[in-house]
């Protein structure tokens, strides 16, 4: 049994003739925050689907607690439940309200009992402060509150890691900062996160290692305090520099 | 004899019309339901065996008129399949076949009109393809299909007076037949356009009672 | 009698026979369907009171009306009242009073999906209400209308089969008069099915022609196909 949770192994995915993935490797241990910037489709979000198998890798191996999660087959249902996943535009399902999106997972995956399963659901509310829009339907939700909501629906799984694909991409500033002091919550509390995200600012203070990506492959990695403030890499350094123009 | 108390003598008559219309009407919407809604699940998540024969029944079912569906099955098909079914049986089964061609096509753009994270979301959560569709797909595509669903009744509706081509003894054939008994021409056939529209009428009121029930903030469910 | 002999001695030129009807029908109809849905339409949007309250009465009874029905009160039920009219012409008739119902729905929701500001413009530039109505706003709303005005056209190759039963020997008629007579039921009946299979493929593909011809950017109806 190793010390890692996840372990990315050479991972390749070809869209036709376009390279989205040159081979990626990385581990991530329990309760680590892995903060991935770079410059827009350099394959960040691919990376995020490969490893819950949404997008089928072409090439190499995923692994969480030495299980390996490629090329499972029909297993992967099991897999998926023990990784979340938090969109850029939520994709709450818009025929249930709040506290039902959250619920149904374990319902129907878990087969939990559906007392069992509200509680639990109103739980995971709490915790994002959303359990005073609970009997509201999506389309009644601001974007950070149905951020929220797609946080706590992730959380009702007891996931393992979080995949967080651009949360806050949709969002405007005043939003983002509600989606991402949930996000900085949750990292205290010992959860094992891979965010996608351009937020600098997030990466800066809660990241425990940051990944610097381009073209498909990694450039550069380390703790957040060396590649922002230090990058060595010229083209992590010129990233850098461009965003914190802004 | 004036047309009140033709309604009034070949009342019961004319209710036994109505029921047989009726009858008509919601068994073809029934098999309509049944069979289209697994052939629109097929067009868009079934493989290329499955989804030619369906794109197949679709096209012939909406090419042909129905008068020529009616004939079609009720002396050839069924009779050559040693299938010996009553008028109303016939009438009831081929309008509900081609309802199903119809109906598919609404649930198919249902179906395609969610928005691809809906499924992708349900995988993430460790549901399987199947279980998505029935639980996040399904209960969306078929609220969202309900305004084109209300249009499929009227029509329905409409042609099962063409029944009457193969003897079914719904509301136009019993009209007829008064035509016949009484030499009543014109105000009969009124009457009888009155009850259809009248039948078009309230059946139209059940439905936006449904959208109503079923309506969900968000879901423009609007008949339209 | 083998298949072979039964179609193409008899079948096919009784066919034939059959589809120049049912083409007349169809063609006879169409112009008259669209241009009577427009005035309803243009009745029902910009017409007073009474006027719009007619037109609106006017689509309720031929929608909810079964064409059948109809057709029967044309050729049985007007001579009571001194009208006799030809099969043909009772058909052709009743064809244009419910095709033009449909079509008026198609054309009024074009028209109501126009925004408000287009006639405004119009009006802004001086030009009349009816002016603007014949050159800014149905321009506009026939392109939208399109897809549901020829979906109507397909409905009406097929229902003009109806004609028969007022004794009108199109291609549906045709079919059954030969099956009957030889007794030869699935035969003639899939025959003439392609038939109308093969006259809704093709104006499905001419409407789709037609679409992209008279396309205007940004200017499209939903194709409902």
């Amino acid at each position: 049994m190793s010390d890692y949770i996840l372990r990315v192994v050479d991972l390749h995915k070809n869209f036709g003739e376009r390279e989205i993935l040159h081979g990626i490797s990385f581990n991530v241990k329990k309760g680590e925050t892995i903060v991935f910037i770079g410059p827009s489709g350099t394959g960040k979000s691919t990376l995020l689907r490969c490893i819950n198998q949404l997008t089928v890798p072409d090439r190499g191996h995923v692994y969480i607690d030495d299980d390996e999660i490629t090329g499972c087959g029909h297993r992967i249902s099991e897999y998926r439940q023990r990784i979340g996943m938090v969109f850029q535009n939520f994709n709450l399902f818009d025929h249930l309200t709040a506290v039902q999106n959250v619920e149904i997972a374990p319902i129907k995956v878990r087969k939990m009992d559906k007392t069992l399963a509200r509680d639990k659901a109103m739980e995971e509310l709490r915790r994002v402060g959303m359990e005073d829009w609970a009997d509201h339907y999506p389309s009644e939700l601001s974007g950070g509150q149905a951020q929220r909501v797609s946080i706590a629906r992730s959380l009702a799984m007891d996931p393992e890691v979080i995949l967080f694909d651009e949360p806050t991409s949709a969002l405007d500033p005043e939003l983002t900062r509600e989606v991402l002091e949930v996000m900085k919550d949750l990292a205290k509390s010992g959860m094992t996160m891979l965010v996608v995200t351009h937020e600098m600012g997030f990466a800066r203070s809660v990241a425990t290692e940051v990944v610097f990506m381009e073209g498909g492959q990694i450039v550069e990695q380390g703790p957040p305090s060396e590649i922002m403030k230090n990058p060595k890499h010229p083209r992590t350094r010129e990233f850098i520099g461009k965003i914190s123009e802004h | 004899m004036d047309i009140i108390s033709i309604l009034i003598a070949w009342g019961p008559y004319l209710l036994g019309g109505i029921a047989v219309t009726l009858g008509l009407v919601l068994s073809a919407l029934a098999i309509g339901f049944v069979l289209g809604l697994p052939i629109a699940l097929i067009q868009v998540y079934g493989n290329r065996m499955l989804r030619a024969p369906a794109a197949v029944y679709v096209w012939f079912f909406r090419g042909l008129p129905i008068l020529v569906l009616l004939f079609l099955f009720y002396f050839g098909i069924f009779p050559v399949m040693g299938l010996d079914f009553p008028p109303f049986v016939v009438g009831a089964v081929v309008l509900g076949l081609r309802g199903a061609a119809y109906q598919s096509q609404i649930f198919r753009g249902a179906i395609q009109s969610i928005a691809e994270g809906q499924m992708t979301a349900a995988l993430s959560l460790g549901m399987t393809r199947w279980m998505a569709i029935r639980t996040i797909i399904l209960p969306q595509a078929l609220r969202i299909s309900l305004p084109g669903w209300s249009n499929e009744y009227p029509e329905i509706l409409t042609d099962s007076a063409v029944c009457y081509a193969i003897g079914v003894m719904e509301l136009l054939t019993r009209t007829s037949q008064i035509v016949s008994q009484t030499y009543v021409t014109l105000p009969v056939y009124m009457a009888c356009a009155g009850i259809f529209i009248l039948l078009n009428y309230a059946g139209m009121q059940v439905i936006l009672r449904a959208e109503e029930k079923f309506a969900i903030p968000g879901f423009g469910i609007q008949s339209g | 009698m083998d298949p072979v002999t039964f179609l193409t001695q008899f079948l096919m030129p009784a066919l034939w026979q059959g589809l120049i009807v049912t083409l007349e029908l169809v063609l006879l109809t169409a112009p008259f369907g669209l241009v009577l849905g427009i005035g309803i339409a243009l009745g029902r949007q910009y017409g007073g009171p009474a006027l719009s309250t007619a037109c609106a009465g006017y689509v309720v009874f031929f929608k909810g009306c079964p064409l059948l029905l109809l057709l029967f009160m044309l050729y049985f039920g007007l001579p009571t009242v001194g009208i006799t009219l030809p099969a043909f012409t009772a058909s052709v008739l009743g064809f244009i009073l419910c095709n033009a119902a449909y079509n008026s729905e198609y054309v009024r929701g074009a028209i109501k999906s126009i925004k408000d500001g287009q006639m405004t413009a119009a009006q802004a530039l001086g030009m009349t209400k009816v002016q603007a109505i014949e050159t800014i706003i149905l321009p506009q709303a026939l392109r939208r209308a399109i897809p549901g005005l020829s979906n109507e056209f397909i409905y009406l190759i097929k229902y003009s089969s109806l004609a028969y039963m007022i004794t009108v020997v199109e291609l549906s008629g045709a079919a059954k008069l030969v099956a009957t007579k030889y007794f030869m039921f699935n035969e003639a009946f899939l025959a003439v099915g392609v038939v109308y299979l093969v006259l809704v493929t093709l104006t499905t593909y001419g409407v789709h022609l037609l679409e992209k011809r008279v396309a205007v950017p940004g200017l499209t109806g939903k194709s409902r196909a």
